[in-house]
């Protein structure tokens, strides 16, 4: 083992939704901040017990959806009524109601890209290579595991105590990982 | 694991018949979806894609010829400038349309059945749409500059007009594609590390690799499902309108023109249900001989597919009450040249269009008000196939008898496709079925994590009070 500067974290296997349901209540409860579950679908509910907040996703998609319908309106009036009227039929180079097809699809071209690129922002993905990979089980984490992680960042982490901890509440394969 | 004890009580409102059956626990939903990425690719395969291949190449040199010569190899003449390159366009778009509805909208309503045929689906879109998109493009006859469409700077000094309905269609279909990309590769990273773990286990280096690249490092971690979930959220409510949208400015292209047959304003409604109608066929079309080649049949149900059938049943009567009403409202209008289009298109010379149609889209449906048609899988199989014809057909009627007779009778006419239409047109189903048959061979065609979510195990609460329906935690 080298020295604490390099241990990333503690990390034990669970075998149901319900078992990593309340390994992370009760390793929350033991005043543990940097945990985090992996699991192979959403547990849902289980961000209160982990003690995580909602996510700001939300927020970057209402600028995105703005902006492309801002981008819009300014590129057909721009285009058609300024800088080369099109005169068609009759009608007014720029009319509003002509415009509403292509400000909705750029309101939603804009909002979708900012919601994926936002989420993969927001998550620092792509990331390859990930020090939980390390975990001698964890290929099982898209299958039918669960996993609770601790990591060395948090104060009360102790390589040893936190790993006894985890095998208390009935953690399997507790393992502690370098980065 | 507790086992799933099979319910087949689907109308009994106090029973939800399970979503997974044969009592699977999530190690061997994952191995069933698996399968046929790992196991030896049956022959079959190869022959279908091999076919497949053929006849998409055959695409491709049409195209060629097309280019090379000129609009002039197809049918396509003066009264219908609008032949089969436009009613191909609808016919596909329109089938592209089950799959943002199966993944949004029934997202939405928290459809829960939608999660092990929205992957499968949600490819099917994509591949639908690429099958669309060719045809607009290569009818625009100087296809060397179609990017005049795009608002980018061009030898004419001139922008596009964006007035024109052709243009609004161009973004939303762009839009359209680009959007059922990106929710089925946000849908797919999850799987792809299921993929990609079982390769690495299996010691399939390569594979690994490949699958690992495009999952971006998952590792399920729930700081990373809470942005993913609500991105996941967020993507359906932006789908929801979007794919209404779509159709509904399809069915613009002609609603703003001032042609009778074309110029009614119950087209974008009446355009959008025959979308999810023809839709919702071309799944079952797919699904239902996939499910059984790929041993689906405990995550495919009966139910599922008992579930589309009533969908089709809603949806083709929806279009029977279409057709109807435009009848109704070319007598009610009281404009001649509106009521000879009528009359014309279901007694003039392409009254067996006309009749086909209707035999296909609102007769062949009306078998799904009886349950044990819905829950048999021949049946259901050959409606759908009536289903793809019908609705091919409904664009062929709207398009091209809509056109054939115009205001000045010395200038009626009639179409006849050429070969190269015929062709052309099979060529695209050789695009669209290559693609599904790789897909269908190299990814997850359920939505594993999904399924698993929706299976009572998944409940953290599960066992408590002895549910036997996964219906979230309380």
């Amino acid at each position: 083992m080298s020295s604490e500067a390099n241990v990333w974290g503690v990390v034990a296997e669970f075998d149901s939704p319900a078992a990593i349901y309340a390994a992370a209540e009760a390793t929350t409860d033991a005043g543990y901040v940097q945990v985090d579950s992996h699991t192979p679908f959403p547990i849902h509910g289980i961000e209160k017990a982990l003690r995580h907040g909602p996510s700001h996703l939300g927020w970057f998609v209402i600028g995105g959806g703005i902006t492309g319908i801002t981008a819009a309106q300014l590129m057909m009036w721009w285009m058609n009524a300024v800088d080369y009227p099109i005169y068609v039929s009759g009608k007014l180079p720029y009319a509003w109601p002509a415009t509403i097809p292509i400000t909705f699809e750029l309101m939603v071209l804009l909002s979708a890209l900012t919601a994926v690129f936002g989420m993969f922002a927001l998550n620092k993905l792509p990331r390859h290579y990930h020090p939980i990979f390390k975990h001698s089980s964890i290929h099982r984490v898209t299958d039918d595991r669960f996993f609770l992680s601790v990591e060395a960042t948090d104060p009360k982490f102790d390589r040893s105590a936190t790993a006894k901890f985890l095998e208390s509440i009935g953690g399997k394969n507790v393992e502690l990982l370098e980065d | 694991m507790t086992s799933i004890t099979v319910i087949d009580e689907p109308e009994n409102p106090l029973f939800r018949a399970p979503l997974v059956e044969g009592g699977k626990n999530f190690a061997e939903v994952t191995a069933l979806v698996a399968r046929p990425t790992e196991s030896t690719t049956p022959r079959a395969w190869f022959l279908g894609l091999g076919v497949s291949i053929a006849i998409m190449l055959n695409l491709f040199a049409m195209i060629g010829y097309l280019v090379w010569t000129g609009v002039g190899v197809w049918g396509n003449n003066v009264p219908v400038g609008w032949g089969w390159p436009i009613v191909n366009f609808v016919f596909w778009i329109g089938i592209g349309h089950a799959g943002t509805l199966i993944s949004a909208i029934l997202c939405l309503f928290r459809q829960k059945w939608r999660t092990s045929i929205n992957r499968a689906s949600e490819a099917m879109t994509i591949f639908a749409v690429m099958a669309a998109g060719i045809f607009p493009a290569i009818h625009v006859g100087r296809i060397w500059v179609i990017y005049w469409v795009f608002p980018v700077p061009n030898q004419m000094a001139m922008w596009p007009n964006f007035k024109s309905p052709l243009l609004w269609d161009v973004f939303a279909v762009s839009t359209y594609f680009t959007v059922s990309a990106l929710f089925w590769f946000v849908g797919l990273i999850p799987d792809l590390a299921t993929f990609r773990d079982r390769a690495y286990a299996q010691g399939r280096d390569i594979a690994a690799r490949i699958y690992g690249f495009f999952a971006f490092g998952w590792h399920g971690s729930n700081r990373h499902w809470i942005n993913y979930e609500k991105a996941y959220l967020i993507l359906a409510g932006l789908s929801t309108p979007l794919v209404l949208s779509v159709h509904s400015i399809v069915s613009f292209d002609f609603a703003v023109s001032l042609l009778p047959g074309w110029h009614t304003t119950i087209f974008p409604p009446y355009f959008v249900a025959g979308a999810i109608f023809s839709g919702f066929g071309m799944v079952l079309t797919l699904m239902i001989p996939a499910r059984s080649w790929l041993g689906l049949h405990n995550l495919i149900t009966l139910n599922h597919l008992d579930n589309i059938a009533k969908i089709l049943l809603l949806t083709g009567t929806l279009v029977g009450y279409a057709y109807g009403m435009e009848f109704f409202i070319a007598w009610y209008g009281g404009v001649e040249y509106e009521q000879y289009a009528f009359t014309n298109r279901a007694f003039g010379p392409y009254w067996w269009a006309y009749w086909t149609m209707i035999s296909c889209n609102v007769i062949s449906p009306q078998l799904f008000w009886v349950r044990s048609f819905r829950r048999n899988p021949v049946v259901l199989f050959i409606v759908s196939i009536f289903v793809n014809i019908g609705m091919w057909f409904e664009r062929f009627v709207i398009t091209v008898t809509s056109l054939h007779r115009d205001f000045l009778p010395s200038s009626w006419g009639y179409f006849s496709p050429t070969i190269i239409d015929v062709l052309t047109y099979l060529g695209s189903f050789g695009l669209f079925f290559t693609m599904f048959l790789l897909f269908a061979k190299f990814l997850p065609v359920i939505a594993i994590s999904e399924v698993k979510g929706v299976m009572p195990e998944a409940n953290p609460h599960h066992g408590h009070h002895g549910d036997s329906h996964a219906e979230g935690h309380a």
